[in-house]
């Protein structure tokens, strides 16, 4: 099946298999393979994209063709040029990651809750990251880069 | 995007790390984001059953798969003569894929190529297997009355592996017996999985040279690719092994399974790339599992707490083979750690290791061999014995803590412990807690029938294998090894043959060699996981790269410091013994205004260094005279729910020695991450199988890893006691916090139900099992 997706902002165009999992699209046919997979049954969060600019969606529980027409945000879209996203930074400046295999699905996830939520208490952070596991850091500067970035992204918004 | 970094006192700053900027983008480099033109996937058949014979295996359908190329089975592969791989310390043996019959749920069986993934997995589905069931062997305890042989293709016909003792049997004996107290609680040690969210893969191929060029998940890649040429019979110098970027590691990718060798078959056969990424159900079914230890502890004590002896007796359940990856002469690790932070007299200890139809494993999950099921049980012990005394259980420890005047310190079971200040450092964490404000709020709160706990763990470590006279992996030596090359601007390259899982290796290794040679951490880059370019190492695991590759990169940059000495004595025009090496720069002696940085002499080695040899490089081997003994004191503070069962971790303090610190900040966030792995062990991870062998953990939804939600909020502290043997007096970090907080929060549960008579909860402490400790003593109290 002929399948049309925006990431980040360029348009792919591909014949896929009914059964491909949009993870695997990004992946493969993309070569976006900074989205990761870590599980089979949806639990670890690694594969998360945010989906038409505010939906943090498990690409490995949607189908390709479900994201037909769609725009998907990957971790390769986050920064601006050479300048890094907010919670790109406030990872890197709070220790937020380790071994960096669930990171871009951290990412997004906080994308997508600073979206709906642009001060986020401790608790929420915890509850918007739920679906989304780490082995390595055990969420405490996790939390701390998210309220770094949101932070940062209030006064960016406070100053334009 | 610059590196915040001071190019001077690069030790003990918490540099933010190198590898991040490419983690942060998506551009890490995981072996599953490899691609190479003509590439098929393998995708490997798994047994239904935990024990059968093979009657038949049909692959006729499964060539007619659209996309797949070849299958093989056990039969294709035992007459190629790669039937069997030998398990990492060399004691047995692990089929490829089954001859004959199976040993275990999930085991490999054949092996499907094709040119997709989904073509693969198809392709799996399609193959035929006929199995007979056999009667399975489901725990060690059946295990060892031998009713069932289970691998009689052993010469020794018994399912048990191992005997394995140390210590003073009779003089344990007769100590325990003429104690005035003595305690003895059977404690089990849970299966667990290192589970890192990467699951473990390759990708194999034959280069137009005949090289086999091997990326893969490995934690060791050199002791990869001597196991290879010697288990494959290809040259070693025609096998190229890159471990990339590993999305954790935490011991489950040590071992060498058999999906590799499959993949290595593959490529050599069909003469194409192959890639294997395992699903998660196959990395939690198949792949090194850990612990599984059933122990005995008893202790004896004086009247007053004086501890008088140890003794503990441990039955291990190692699965369908034997494939622990410890050091080869170490079976059970380095269990004889388990006399732990305290003084004993006298002590004993003994394993005895038994085959079962489960996955093979008993590997090092963020653990020195064995260190963790040692530690738990001193400290779970520790704890019985002061609840059968009725003394306060940090006032017992304080009483039995091996003295700062006592190191170096060789114990009861023949460590040679280096340094610690072990009152200090509880100490510090009872301060830290309010210790004595939380025993009177717990007071209050029995009085009025609340369950609130207060548990302690004072664990020590050992870790940094070798000495090379004790340790080996496969009779390659426990050294490890480190390279440094400094460029003529000053920049630099060290290559070691450790490999980062996330510890963040980039940027402390570099750290070491800014300190050691005055030169700026950012610009001193760090490569590590590719055979060709590293220097020989042993890897990483068993909190061993610090202590060893650590200490050799120290040693390799003072080696470049002796020849930058020459240069700039010819720089300063002085002789070689007048200048001195001090505040980061070379001086002639008594006179500061005459020097010269290590970024001067860097330069004057490729453009001006007179009479020396040019270049300014330097290659370690470090061959460690001990162990490390990295120690630490956690306090947990836990309340329980009488109804339901729910615990909530209150609070948690964490103090821990590991000697000199590189970088603060990746040693915290070590700590934060070890704690969380053992709460999890604590509170919800299992990997369960019943009783007819059946595994029922196969995935996140029921092998449990802790959120975001359950995770409790970690206070860190330290205490510095460096260990005097190792150059930068470092000890290593990143398994203390496993290994130590098992038992703190184990202490604080059963610390909160003790007013009810509870004096044991095995691990994993879930909702059920408290609520059931409850409900079982509130019954028989009546």
């Amino acid at each position: 099946m002929k399948v049309h997706v925006k990431v980040n902002g360029i348009s792919y165009e591909r014949e896929v298999e009914p059964r491909a999992l949009l993870a695997y699209f990004l992946r493969e046919d993309c070569g976006l393979t900074g989205t990761h997979v870590g599980c089979d049954t949806s639990s670890c969060g690694c594969c998360v994209v945010v989906m038409d600019g505010e939906r943090a969606v498990k690409s490995c529980s949607m189908f390709a063709v479900q994201a037909d027409g769609h725009e998907i945000l990957t971790v390769e879209g986050l920064a601006d040029g050479g300048r890094l996203h907010a919670l790109q930074q406030g990872f890197w400046d709070q220790h937020g990651l380790q071994c960096g295999y669930c990171t871009p699905g951290m990412l997004l996830t906080s994308y997508a809750l600073l979206r709906h939520n642009a001060t986020p208490s401790e608790a929420d952070i915890r509850e918007g990251l739920a679906g989304n596991l780490c082995r390595c850091t055990g969420y405490q500067n996790i939390v701390k880069a998210v309220q770094q970035a949101a932070g940062a992204l209030r006064e960016s918004v406070g100053a334009s | 995007m610059s590196i915040q970094a001071k190019p001077l006192h690069s030790v003990g700053v918490p540099m933010k790390r190198k590898e991040d900027p490419r983690f942060i983008q998506g551009k890490g480099h995981y072996v599953d984001d490899l691609s190479f033109p003509g590439m098929l996937y393998l995708s490997l058949v798994r047994s239904t059953y935990p024990h059968a014979e093979i009657r038949s295996i049909d692959i006729t359908e499964a060539l007619k798969v659209p996309g797949v190329k070849a299958v093989i089975t056990g039969k294709d592969l035992e007459a190629a003569g790669l039937g069997w791989l030998p398990t990492f310390h060399g004691f047995d043996k692990q089929m490829v894929l089954a001859i004959g019959k199976v040993l275990f749920q999930y085991q490999e069986v054949a092996a499907v190529f094709a040119e997709t993934r989904a073509a693969a997995v198809d392709g799996a589905e399609a193959v035929q297997v006929d199995y007979a069931p056999l009667p399975v062997v489901a725990d060690p305890f059946t295990s060892k009355a031998d009713k069932v042989l289970l691998r009689p293709d052993r010469e020794s016909k018994t399912n048990r592996i191992f005997h394995w003792e140390v210590g003073d049997k009779d003089g344990a004996e007769r100590a325990l017996a003429s104690s005035a107290r003595r305690i003895k609680q059977r404690v089990w040690f849970q299966r667990c999985h290192p589970a890192p969210l990467e699951p473990c893969g390759c990708v194999a191929y034959f280069d137009t040279m005949g090289r086999l060029q091997f990326h893969v998940t490995s934690q060791a890649p050199h002791v990869y690719r001597t196991a290879l040429a010697l288990v494959t019979g290809i040259a070693e110098d025609k096998i190229h092994v890159i471990s990339p970027d590993l999305g954790g590691g935490f011991g489950n990718k040590v071992p060498v399974y058999p999906g590799y060798v499959c993949a290595i078959v593959g490529a050599l056969k069909i003469g194409r790339p192959v890639k294997w990424i395992e699903t998660r159900t196959e990395n939690l079914t198949s792949t090194g599992f850990a612990r599984d230890y059933h122990m005995d502890v008893e202790i004896g004590a004086t009247a007053d707490g004086r501890v008088t002896a140890l003794r503990v007796a441990t039955t291990a359940d190692h699965g369908a083979f034997d494939a622990a990856a410890d050091p080869s002469r170490y079976p059970a690790g380095i269990f004889g750690i388990v006399t732990g932070s305290y003084d004993f007299p006298v002590a004993y200890a003994e394993v005895d290791a038994f085959f079962t139809n489960k996955a093979p494993g008993g590997i090092a999950y963020r653990c020195s061999f064995r260190v963790t099921e040692a530690s738990y049980a001193i400290e779970r012990g520790m704890d019985i014995l002061a609840d059968e005394l009725g003394i306060d259980a940090a006032e017992l420890r304080r009483k039995n803590f091996i003295r700062k005047d006592q190191f170096p310190y060789p114990s009861a079971l023949g460590f040679t412990y280096d340094s610690g200040d072990y009152h200090k450092t509880l100490d510090v964490a009872l301060e830290r807690i309010g210790y004595d404000a939380l025993l009177k709020e717990q007071a209050e709160k029995r009085a009025r029938g609340e369950l609130m706990g207060i548990g302690l763990s004072t664990f020590t470590e050992v870790v940094g294998a070798g000495p090379s006279k004790h340790f080996d992996i496969l009779g390659i030596r426990m050294f490890d090894s480190a390279e440094i090359r400094i460029h003529p601007t000053g920049a630099g390259i060290v290559r070691t043959g450790t490999k980062s899982q996330g510890q963040g290796h980039e940027t402390t290794w570099a750290q070491i060699v800014a300190e050691e040679l005055g030169l700026d951490a950012g610009a001193i880059m760090v490569e590590e996981g590719d055979t060709d370019t590293a220097p020989y190492g042993l890897g990483t695991y068993a909190s061993r790269s610090t202590p060893v590759a650590g200490a050799a990169i120290t040693m390799a940059a003072r080696r470049i410091r002796e020849k930058a000495r020459k240069i700039a004595a010819h720089l300063l025009e002085a002789g070689e013994a007048d200048v001195e090496w001090t505040d980061y720069r070379f001086q002639v002696k008594g006179v500061p205004a005459r020097s010269v940085t290590m970024k001067e002499v860097a330069f004057a080695a490729y453009t001006n260094m007179a009479q020396n040899e040019p270049g300014l490089e330097a290659t370690y081997y470090y061959d460690p005279p001990n162990m490390t003994y990295p120690n630490g004191a956690y306090v947990a503070v836990v309340d329980v729910d009488r109804e339901t069962g729910e615990v909530k971790v209150r609070r948690f303090v964490a103090v821990d020695d590991c000697g000199t610190v590189i970088n603060p900040m990746i040693v915290e966030g070590q700590i934060h991450g070890g704690l969380t792995e053992g709460f999890a062990m604590a509170f919800i991870q299992e990997i369960q199988y019943d009783a007819e062998g059946n595994n029922l953990s196969t995935n996140f939804t029921d092998y449990l890893v802790p959120t975001s939600l359950e995770t409790p909020h970690w206070e860190t502290a330290g205490t510095v006691t460096p260990s005097p043997h190792h150059p930068m007096g470092a000890k290593g970090v990143g398994e203390s916090p496993n290994v130590g907080s098992p038992a703190a929060f184990v202490n604080a549960v059963v610390d909160a139900l003790s007013p009810l008579g509870v004096r044991h909860i095995d691990m994993p402490m879930t909702r059920d099992k408290v609520w059931r400790a409850i409900r079982d003593a509130e019954s028989t109290k009546g």
